[in-house]
């Protein structure tokens, strides 16, 4: 796939901008922006997983959010039970707690792999607004649960005692885990490239433009539509077990709607259905609130009619500015 | 004699009061070229979205190569070599003509959990889509995007991915609607074509009589959801209830 | 049994709320096919005028008559300048500019009544209590919103059953070409209907001041609850609208109520209250999931 020049100047800017950040904006003594920075490639890694599924798949989860936070509890709730020493599960297996990444944050996968499963088997058999609202209905589920969940934290939420501990990184330094997540979205791009234009990325995108003909050609699109769905839960997941570890603080509002229009937001934002787009996506989305809520108390005041701007006069987002020109099949 | 490949016995779908299909019984033998006709309303479109497996008949089976499909999803009954093209253009408008034909193709080359090599790149794919737009003429168009297509290759690349996969028996929702006479004569071209290698068979639903007495082998006419002949084309052309139901209107229109 | 009685009449006062929210809600989307996440904006605009103006002139009534037109200005204005632009787009754009839409008048309202929530009392001659069977006194104020409810219901099933506008609304539901070409100005009949679920929003609103706080974000926990009451009743259908309303209020109420007492039956009290109130707060989820495995477009579909 050849790129026009202009595209692959802007892949490759990023890319050393991303890689030179931390020692730059220490060197201009802005320590914090590491922080901001890591929790913007978070954002982005989870509007990766969305986009799969939204901008690949042509599916409006208006609950993604559930995925990000149950991945972000299993990891607070699994170094709680470490620090407390209380077993998590004490029958029919015994199940500890830890604080180990190499075991929380698979684990966070898992735990949001399953719950994208159960779910999608039920919302994927909607389509269209009723698909939509499932998907609100059941992150809803799941934060009424968490706030019930007194041991938990409750609405109150839960406090991590440290980050994760993996292995040679020491993820208490700010650059350290800067780095590591930075790994994660560079994988998760490379990954998902591959994906989209395999048979499966391409059966999925069939399904998009037109379901009745996949299935008129054979593809029994339940199935694609399910494996995809859960794979974006297990993204989503990770993304919320990274989270976790930044702010080393999970509460509810982990999962509650907002955020899930928020990474809707950012996924329409920097365009849907192109690769880079999330990540485009997330760095504008954050940065204006950033730079809003610097200027302004009241920055909601502005951001609100600006989404909706977007929205009325900017299809196809960030990234369509970035590759105008270039004709994509999706 | 052989077994037919397609035998439709006592077909109904209602909707509501309006019966769309009334037991309708149809075979179709390898190798033949069956045209259903009949006014608008008939149930033509209700006919073949059963065969297709979109909608679910009231009484009735279907019996495909010897099989019963009646209660078969749409993908499964693909699966068997029953494919279809649609009557309004259903493409993947922003896929290249070659990549609509080769998502045919991938649908019959196994399952599409394949998570890692550029599909594009597969020759095992691509080859035999290019074969497929070749025979409809359309090779040298592979690469534009089906929605720059003009109307008539458009429905040209519905024929090619119906091709491309390979199919047993082929589902046509009238080829030539919305053409105009110089679209239609090749449309009909091409079709003679096909049927001339002497492999398929094809179900055909048309308005456009010259295409149905130049193609078809058996016509059979619908009327009010009701078979009212089924026979070689002269037979049809002759039968005084057909033309009185069906070929008068359509002579004084 | 008496508590029966009670919690059952608290959910049929949730059920009308949510209706009154619900039937704006399924209206735009039957008719102009807009999801409207803004809607429980004008429930907050609706609380807040009346809190305003009850506190200038201590008249819950005028609070009420101010309210309902305020909200009813803002519906149309927004669909004036806004929404009508997205009639004919995808439902992720409207999703997506009506959460724009959330942002901007909840930070508008914190700007205008600053961020601490008001408190609104129920008006002297509805403070009493009405004993609806001897020995079970009920608030008279809830009694009334159940009352004004049923009676906007009963209204609102005369005017799409029986009036020429109700026509019109059932027919540009299904034939928007077919309104139009009888001549009727169909965007004014759009930002009628607009304005007219604006005002019930808003009624909802000024009845839940008194029960609820009147704060900021007030409109979104609610506005998804008749989201839900939407999808089971069936979208585009007011009665569907109704039925589902009285169900998940019923459902919440009774489930909030009685679940951690039934689970005392045989867990210890501490576990029991707490998996009662989880699942007390996911049963209206659980009925939804449950209706549209059941019914996948709702109770009662009101398309095709």
């Amino acid at each position: 796939m050849a790129r026009p020049a202009v595209t692959r100047l802007v892949l490759w800017g990023a890319l050393v901008l991303l890689l030179a950040l931390p020692p730059l904006v220490q060197g201009l003594g802005a320590d914090f922006a590491v922080g901001v920075a890591t929790r913007v490639l978070i954002f982005a890694l989870v509007g990766v997983s969305l986009n799969l599924i939204l901008g690949y798949g042509g599916m409006v989860s208006f609950g993604h959010a559930a995925f990000f936070g149950a991945g972000a509890y299993v990891v607070a709730i699994l170094a709680q039970h470490d620090t407390q020493g209380e077993q998590l599960v004490t029958w029919p297996i015994v199940i500890d707690g830890t604080q180990s990444a190499l075991i929380a944050w698979p684990a966070a996968m898992a735990v949001s792999a399953l719950l994208a499963l159960v779910i999608g088997l039920i919302a994927l058999r909607t389509s269209g607004l009723y698909f939509i609202m499932i998907t609100l209905a059941f992150a809803q589920m799941l934060y009424f649960l968490f706030i019930s969940l007194r041991a938990y934290g409750g609405e109150d939420g839960l406090s991590l005692f440290a980050r994760s501990a993996a292995g040679p990184f020491d993820l208490a330094d700010d650059v350290h885990f800067y780095y590591l997540v930075l790994g994660f979205v560079l994988l998760a791009l490379w990954i998902k490239r591959r994906l989209v234009a395999s048979r499966f990325g391409r059966t999925l995108r069939g399904i998009r433009d037109n379901e009745r003909r996949m299935q008129a050609l054979g593809f029994p699109t339940f199935r694609y539509k399910l494996a995809a769905f859960v794979m974006a839960g297990a993204v989503a997941g990770l993304s919320g077990a990274l989270i976790a570890n930044q702010t080393e603080f999970v509460s509810p509002s982990f999962l509650d709607w907002q955020r899930s229009g928020e990474i809707l937001v950012i996924v329409i934002l920097g365009g849907m259905g192109r690769v880079y787009g999330p990540v485009a996506g997330a760095v504008a989305f954050l940065l204006l609130e950033e730079v809003l809520s610097a200027w302004t108390d009241h920055w909601m005041l502005v951001l609100g009619p600006i989404l909706v701007l977007v929205v009325l006069f900017a299809k196809g987002g960030i990234w369509s500015l970035i590759e105008r020109g270039e004709t994509t099949d999706g | 004699m052989v077994d037919p490949l397609l035998e439709i016995e006592g077909l109904s779908k209602a909707f509501g009061a309006v019966v769309a299909c009334d037991a309708v019984t149809l075979a179709l033998h390898s190798g033949e070229v069956h045209a259903v006709i009949g006014p608008n309303g008939a149930g033509k479109t209700t006919l073949l979205g059963q065969l297709a497996g979109e909608i679910r008949p009231d009484a009735g089976r279907i019996r495909f190569a010897g099989e019963d499909v009646t209660g078969l999803p749409a993908h499964a009954r693909a699966g068997r070599g029953l494919a279809r093209s649609f009557q309004i253009t259903s493409l993947f408008p922003r896929f290249t003509a070659l990549d609509n034909v080769a998502l045919a193709v991938q649908a019959q080359a196994g399952h599409s959990f394949r998570f890692w090599h550029p599909a594009a790149r597969e020759t095992a794919l691509v080859a035999p889509a290019r074969t497929a737009l070749a025979r409809v003429g359309l090779a040298e168009r592979a690469d534009v995007p089906a929605a720059a297509l003009a109307h008539g290759e458009q429905r040209q690349l519905e024929i090619a991915m119906a091709l491309a996969s390979g199919p047993r028996l082929l589902l046509l929702d009238e080829p030539t609607a919305g053409m105009g006479q110089e679209d239609s004569g090749r449309m009909i071209a091409l079709l003679s074509a096909l049927k001339a290698e002497g492999r398929m068979t094809i179900l055909l639903i048309e308005h456009d009589m010259d295409a149905v007495f130049a193609l078809a082998d058996r016509i059979t006419v619908l009327v009010y959801g009701q078979t009212i002949a089924t026979g070689a084309p002269e037979e049809i052309r002759a039968n005084s209830e057909v033309r009185r139901a069906y070929l008068g209107e359509e002579a004084a229109a | 049994m008496l508590l029966v009685l009670e919690q059952v009449l608290n959910g049929l006062q949730l059920g009308v709320m949510l209706f009154l929210l619900a039937a704006g809600l399924t209206l735009v989307l039957g008719i102009m096919n807009l999801v409207n996440l803004a809607h429980g904006s004008l429930y907050m605009i609706g609380a807040f005028v009346a809190a305003g103006v009850i506190r200038l002139t201590d008249s819950f009534l005028l609070g009420l008559v101010a309210a309902l037109p305020a909200a009813a200005l803002v519906g149309m204005a927004v669909e004036v300048v806004a929404l009508r632009r997205l009639y004919t787009r995808q439902h992720l754009d409207q999703v997506l500019a009506t959460f724009g839409l959330i942002l901007f008048f909840n930070e508008l309202v914190r700007i205008l009544w600053g961020p601490r929530a008001l408190f609104m009392d129920v008006p002297d001659w509805l403070s009493g209590t009405v004993e609806i069977v001897p020995g079970a006194p009920y608030p008279a104020f809830r009694l009334a919103i159940i009352v004004v409810g049923g009676t906007v219901a009963g209204f609102l099933y005369w005017l799409v059953r029986r009036t020429r506008l109700g026509m019109l609304i059932r027919a540009g539901a299904s034939n928007r070409e077919m309104v139009g070409a009888l001549g009727v100005d169909i965007k004014r009949l759009y930002t009628l209907v607009f304005g007219l679920g604006a005002m019930l929003a808003a009624l909802a609103g000024v009845m839940a001041g008194p029960i609820y706080a009147v704060e900021v974000g007030m409109g979104e926990p609610v506005l998804i609850v008749a989201f839900v009451v939407v999808v089971i009743g069936g979208i585009g259908s007011v009665r569907g609208a109704l039925v589902g309303a009285l169900l998940v209020g019923l459902v919440d109420t009774l489930g909030r109520a009685f679940l951690p007492t039934l689970f005392r039956a045989f867990l210890a009290p501490d576990t029991a209250d707490g998996l009662g109130a989880a699942l007390a707060s996911m049963a209206i989820y659980v009925l939804m999931a449950a209706v549209l495995a059941w019914r996948p477009r709702g109770l009662f579909p009101a398309h095709g």
